[in-house]
């Protein structure tokens, strides 16, 4: 292997993340908690911080010795800094001069509290949405673009499903919880279903359309060079509709997430929305926070991963949409 | 020889029709009667809209006949086929492709990429797109499209060859090039071409024999010999008086400017 012969060099916005980070330790440490503050303190805020700290640190010393990663770090430093800086704004305003209620805004330590001691629950709660959410998305995909294909290419398949398409489709899943909730052996079941439909609609309607308006032009061209029916379906019909299937897909993942929530807080036990729901009645708003934090990170990282597959399986397509 | 039959192309009392939106029937073709032999290279020549890439689409079996029939080799063509390749004027590459994938569509819907795998790159390296295997589409000039357009139809090896103006987006320079690449393929292969070209000197250039149509409803007007030897020279007297007379039946030789070169 070819050593990068990348001269080494220090780009400075690289610093502004730890900057920022020891502003936060130093104050968080030298300012004491408001006089008026009367839970007990934890140094899980400044554990939390030092770490940072040293991840931020090490990040650095690799910029140094390696090109591509400084520039992508350097252009990412503002971005960092300046949310660690507002976590900083929110620790003054919690825990040093409370400012706000400290019963629905709990400071930092108390919620990075709540990922130690409760976070193994959080993930149990966690990997139960999980199986919810894959079983309910991966049928309501493979559904979906099954019933696009079949109402998009044949027009017997249009004329009887279309309509029930259009009367159906446009009900929020979620409004068929009470419905699903009896009709369903279990609450899990019933997930499953509600999920499954909030990914096929999009995915069938836009998968449809995008088999519809394929050029008729490539049927042509692949039937003179001695394509089957079924062969025009699969190589020409669905990978020209696949940047219209993955907008529906897309948009279906979007409602997949909502139908987790919402089946989950009205129903479901176990799970994240389960879990938000009942620390939210039960006033600990620490783990509510808890819980929105996982949500947020995976449901980015669900995303993110969608994103992936999408710029590998559409190469050929110049990106459409950005994450 | 079984060999001899192979891709003779006859049209019967052909009638073609298209009805307008109003109901009022367009006829496209009638009565066309053709028979083109194996192995003839044959250029459609006539004004825009007369018919001639319905001809094209009925040989290739994307359209059916209202009366009469056209055979390929004595049977009637009723379905698209590879047999019958078609180079359209667009060139229509599938864009989720790349271009070594396009080329080698034929054979692999046809399940026979495993045993003709070299073939697709020889056919890339015909076209002169060499190097451009993973390419997409998009990142192809309209000509380089085209090229591989025709390496795309000509892998598959087919009888008769269709082409709908293939060269009429391209650069003269490049076009020139590229016809006289497929007369190099033809003379090889010696498939069934059949040409639809709007340029009399290409017509004149590549073909055995020209079939000139009337405007709608296209009729066969005129089919000339072309009985020049190859190559021919585009400034050759009788490539000259070959285009006066064809330009001539095309009723177009009296709207022409005077010639600078006239004495
Ligand atoms: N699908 C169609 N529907 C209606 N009219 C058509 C259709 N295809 C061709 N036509 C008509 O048939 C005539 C011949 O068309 P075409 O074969 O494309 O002409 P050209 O000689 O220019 O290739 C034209 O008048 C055209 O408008
Ligand atoms: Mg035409």
């Amino acid at each position: 292997m070819e050593k990068k012969k990348y001269p080494a060099g220090l780009d400075i916005r690289v610093l502004v993340p730890i900057i920022s980070l020891s502003l936060s330790l130093i104050l968080h440490i030298l300012l004491p908690a408001n006089k008026n503050y009367t839970q007990k303190e934890f140094t899980y805020y400044t554990g939390f911080l030092i770490l940072m700290l040293v991840i931020y640190t090490v990040v650095m010393i690799i910029t140094i010795f390696h090109k591509k990663f400084r520039k992508k770090m350097a252009h990412k430093s503002w971005f960092i800094g300046v949310a660690f800086l507002l976590l900083n704004l929110y620790n003054l305003a919690t825990i040093k001069f409370m400012l706000i209620p400290s019963i629905y805004f709990p400071s930092p330590e108390i919620i990075f509290k709540v990922f130690i001691k409760d976070g193994a629950f959080l993930l149990k709660c966690l990997g139960y949405s999980g199986k919810l959410l894959v079983t309910g998305y991966l049928s309501g995909c493979i559904l979906g673009i099954l019933t696009g294909i079949l109402v998009g290419w044949s027009t017997s398949w249009n004329y009887w499903i279309n309509p029930v398409i259009k009367v159906i489709g446009p009900i929020p899943s979620t409004a068929w919880v009470p419905i699903a909730l009896v009709a369903f052996p279990t609450s899990f079941t019933a997930s499953v279903f509600l999920i499954g439909l909030a990914v096929w609609f999009p995915t069938t309607v836009l998968t449809s359309s995008g088999i519809s308006g394929v050029k008729q032009a490539y049927f042509e061209v692949s039937s003179t060079l001695g394509a089957s029916t079924i062969q025009n379906i699969f190589k020409i019909a669905v990978p020209s509709a696949m940047p219209s299937i993955f907008i529906g897909i897309f948009n279906g993942t979007c409602a997949s997430f909502l139908t987790l929530m919402t089946a989950e807080m009205l129903g479901v036990k176990y799970g994240l929305g389960w879990y938000i729901n009942w620390q939210k009645d039960m006033l600990s708003y620490p783990n509510v926070y808890a819980g929105l934090i996982t949500i947020a990170v995976t449901f980015s990282l669900l995303i993110t991963l969608l994103f992936r597959a999408r710029d590998k399986i559409l190469v050929w397509q110049k990106g459409v949409i950005k994450w | 020889m079984v060999k001899d039959i192979n891709g003779k192309i006859e049209a019967l009392h052909v009638h073609k029709y298209f009805i307008k939106p109003e109901g009022e029937k367009v006829y496209a073709l009638n009565d066309v009667n053709v028979a083109i032999k194996p192995g003839e290279f044959i250029s459609l020549i006539g004004p825009s809209g007369c018919g001639k890439t319905t001809f094209l689409r009925l040989v290739a079996g994307l359209d059916k006949a209202n009366s009469g029939e056209v055979t390929l080799d004595g049977e009637k063509i009723v379905n698209a086929g590879y047999e019958r390749g078609l180079v359209f004027q667009d060139p229509t590459l599938f864009p989720w492709l790349n271009i070594k994938e396009n080329v080698a569509y034929g054979l692999k819907t046809r399940k026979v990429y495993k045993d003709k795998k070299n073939e697709v790159n020889e056919f890339i390296h015909l076209v002169g797109l060499d190097g451009f295997e993973k390419s997409y589409p998009h990142q192809l000039s309209g000509g380089m499209a085209q090229r591989a357009a025709l390496a795309r139809a000509l892998v598959n090896h087919p009888k008769v060859l269709l082409l709908d103006e293939p060269f009429g987006a391209l650069d003269a320079f490049t076009r020139m090039n590229m016809q006289d690449e497929l007369l190099k393929i033809w003379k090889d292969r010696k498939t069934t071409m059949i040409m639809v070209t709007h340029d009399v000197d290409e017509a004149i250039y590549l073909s055995d024999r020209i079939v000139v149509m009337s405007a709608r409803p296209a009729k066969i007007e005129d089919i000339i010999d072309v009985d020049m030897g190859r190559p021919r020279g585009r400034d050759m007297p009788e490539f000259l008086n070959m285009r006066t007379k064809i330009l001539q039946i095309l009723d177009f030789a009296g709207k022409r400017e005077e010639p600078e070169y006239m004495i």
